[in-house]
């Protein structure tokens, strides 16, 4: 792989996917829903396989070989994750069961510890339940302050009055990128503007991480969110990035094994960062699956992931416009430059599940919903969208059998 | 399309492009209850006028995917003018069609839903009945029926009030 951008040879990446190979109605498998859950490819299977074949035991436990070689498959992967977001210090990133985790870690350890009644949070209209619910049960318990980044009429953050948003609020926690309208966050911008206000700044990294390069330390991030499943590695686990020093002042959030150094009927001592927030058996297979998904796309490259996903979403747009022009409504940024590989759209006189539903007997998978975000719904003004992402294994014959697909649909509820 | 031709039959369409007894009634003297699907973001509003046991006057409003808002569309027909008896009798037997069984889960024995179905004539809302190949479908197709359930649970405890 050249250091500059390349081309994503597709074709060669598909075959490494062995779910694409499926038909679903008779029909090739056209996977759109990569924003939702990304499929793996065979080398995460393969890692998997291999540490329950080989190497399966529990981690930072046992001193016999095998318990050895999984505790360090364990902590390579840990490494490889840390890596990957540009961490430089694997001792900064906690394996959580998902992103949503490892945002509830944040609010229940160190918001807890750290905000007080009147506090002020920051969100945007953009955010995922996973970035609300826990500042909301927050409020309800600790009656902090959400305040809320407004949207401009393409769903883009509308930053006039962020000075004012911003006095006084002691976190912003902001997404990277939408998960309904593509949107790309400029975080780094925000987050320094946050800091001159004195607040800490979380990032859910969903969406970007999987999608483009991402350096936490050219964020300025204190917390970044992200789950494995979005970035072709298994479900079941995710990763909070945090500074060493926050995670090291911060208090334990769940108690049992690992977590702890010593523990007497009086009481006990936590373990060091980053175990202290891993209590009990983590999911070891998972972890190292996590790590097999990061070398993958690392092979290919972030830079040829942005570029590819770049292409393939300016090329679905444009595909669609000339297809349905004013009947289709898409909701996100104009062009592709400022979005992920993420569209959602509207038929004027369709429901979005129906229109799922028919393309699926097409063999194409999108989502219908809010997409759990239901605060931008309302923005929105609707109850649902359909929506259609991209991933490394998409191609513009994917596209095309979107744009055929939803033809389909509109025709079968034609009035 | 064999299977989508079963789970949107044209009577369904029909149902979905225009829909029997939408509008509003007065509250109080009706009663107004409303159902989300928060999978899918359906919604079912339902004005429900109940007199001396029977229900005297429906409307609907909300929004939703062709399911839901035909069947509620369809529920609305049915119930109208009925005696509450015999719409609770009507909702039994859709779910019976929906193949829901209540007690499935508190371990009993599977219960016979062909005695929920017999002797109720469901007429259109039969049409539904494709939903049953499509189990992400159902709970679109049930929620106008749990509304009404609903309403008719909250109509009868004021009325005892």
């Amino acid at each position: 792989m050249s250091a500059t951008t390349s081309t994503l040879d597709v074709a060669r990446i598909q075959a490494d996917f062995p779910i694409l190979a499926r038909t679903v109605n008779g029909k090739r498998l056209v996977y759109l829903d990569s924003a939702s859950s990304a499929q793996k490819p065979e080398a995460v299977l393969a890692a998997m396989d291999r540490i329950y074949r080989e190497s399966y035991a529990n981690v930072h436990r046992g001193v016999y070989t095998i318990a050895e070689e999984a505790t360090a498959a364990f902590e390579a992967a840990r490494t490889k994750v840390a890596r990957f977001i540009g961490a430089t210090d694997s001792r900064e990133i906690v394996f959580t069961r998902n992103a949503t985790e490892a945002i509830n870690l944040v609010a229940y350890s160190w918001a807890r510890a750290n905000l007080r009644e009147g506090d002020v949070i920051v969100l945007s209209h953009l955010e995922h339940h996973a970035n609300v619910v826990p500042w909301h049960i927050l409020r309800q318990e600790r009656g902090v302050e959400i305040r809320w980044i407004p949207i401009t009429a393409d769903q883009r953050l509308d930053l006039d009055g962020l000075d004012d948003l911003l006095d006084g609020a002691k976190l912003l926690a902001i997404t990277a990128m939408s998960n309904v309208t593509g949107t790309i966050v400029d975080v780094a911008g925000l987050a320094a503007r946050a800091r001159a206000a004195g607040a800490h700044v979380l990032v859910d990294g969903c969406q970007a991480v999987p999608q483009m390069p991402v350096d936490v330390h050219a964020w300025d991030a204190d917390f970044v969110a992200f789950s494995s499943h979005k970035l072709l590695g298994p479900a079941g686990i995710g990763a909070l990035w945090a500074r060493a020093e926050l995670l090291e002042a911060m208090p334990p959030f769940m108690g049992g094994g690992e977590m702890i150094r010593d523990v007497t009927t009086e009481g006990f001592l936590p373990n060091d960062i980053p175990w202290k927030f891993e209590a009990g058996t983590p999911a070891i297979a998972e972890a190292v699956g996590m790590g097999a998904a990061v070398d993958y796309l690392q092979a290919i490259g972030m830079d040829t992931v942005r570029a590819h996903e770049r292409a393939l979403t300016q090329y679905a747009l444009d595909a669609l416009a000339d297809r349905f022009g004013d009947r289709l409504t898409v909701y996100g940024p104009a062009g592709a430059d400022d979005r992920g590989g993420v569209i959602s759209f509207l038929f004027d006189e369709i429901h979005a599940h129906d229109v799922s539903q028919v393309v699926d007997e097409e063999g194409v998978c999108v989502r219908a919903g809010h997409h759990c975000a239901k605060p931008l719904m309302r923005q929105l003004g609707v109850p649902a969208t359909t929506r259609a992402s991209f991933g490394v294994y998409n191609d513009r014959a994917d596209a095309d059998a979107l744009v055929e697909a939803l033809a389909k649909a509109e025709a079968f509820f034609a009035i | 399309m064999s299977g989508l031709q079963d789970l949107y039959r044209e009577i369904i369409l029909d149902h979905y492009r225009a829909p029997r007894n939408r509008g509003e009634l007065p509250v109080p003297p009706a009663h107004l209850v409303e159902g989300f699907n928060p999978l899918c973001g359906d919604e079912v509003v339902l004005y429900l006028e109940v007199e001396d046991g029977v229900v005297t006057d429906v409307k609907t409003a909300g929004q939703g995917c062709s399911i839901s808002q035909a069947s509620t569309s369809m529920m609305s027909a049915a119930v109208k003018g009925k005696p509450v008896d015999d719409a609770r009798a009507l909702i039994r037997a859709f779910k019976a069609l929906m193949s829901i069984h209540e007690s499935k889960l508190e371990g009993a024995e599977e219960t016979d839903l062909s005695a929920d179905l017999e002797g109720v004539r469901l007429g259109d809302l039969e049409a539904l009945q494709g939903v049953v190949k499509f189990p992400v479908r159902i709970k679109c197709a049930t929620l106008a029926w749990n509304v009404l359930q609903q309403g008719l649970d909250e109509t009868a405890a004021e009325s005892e009030a």
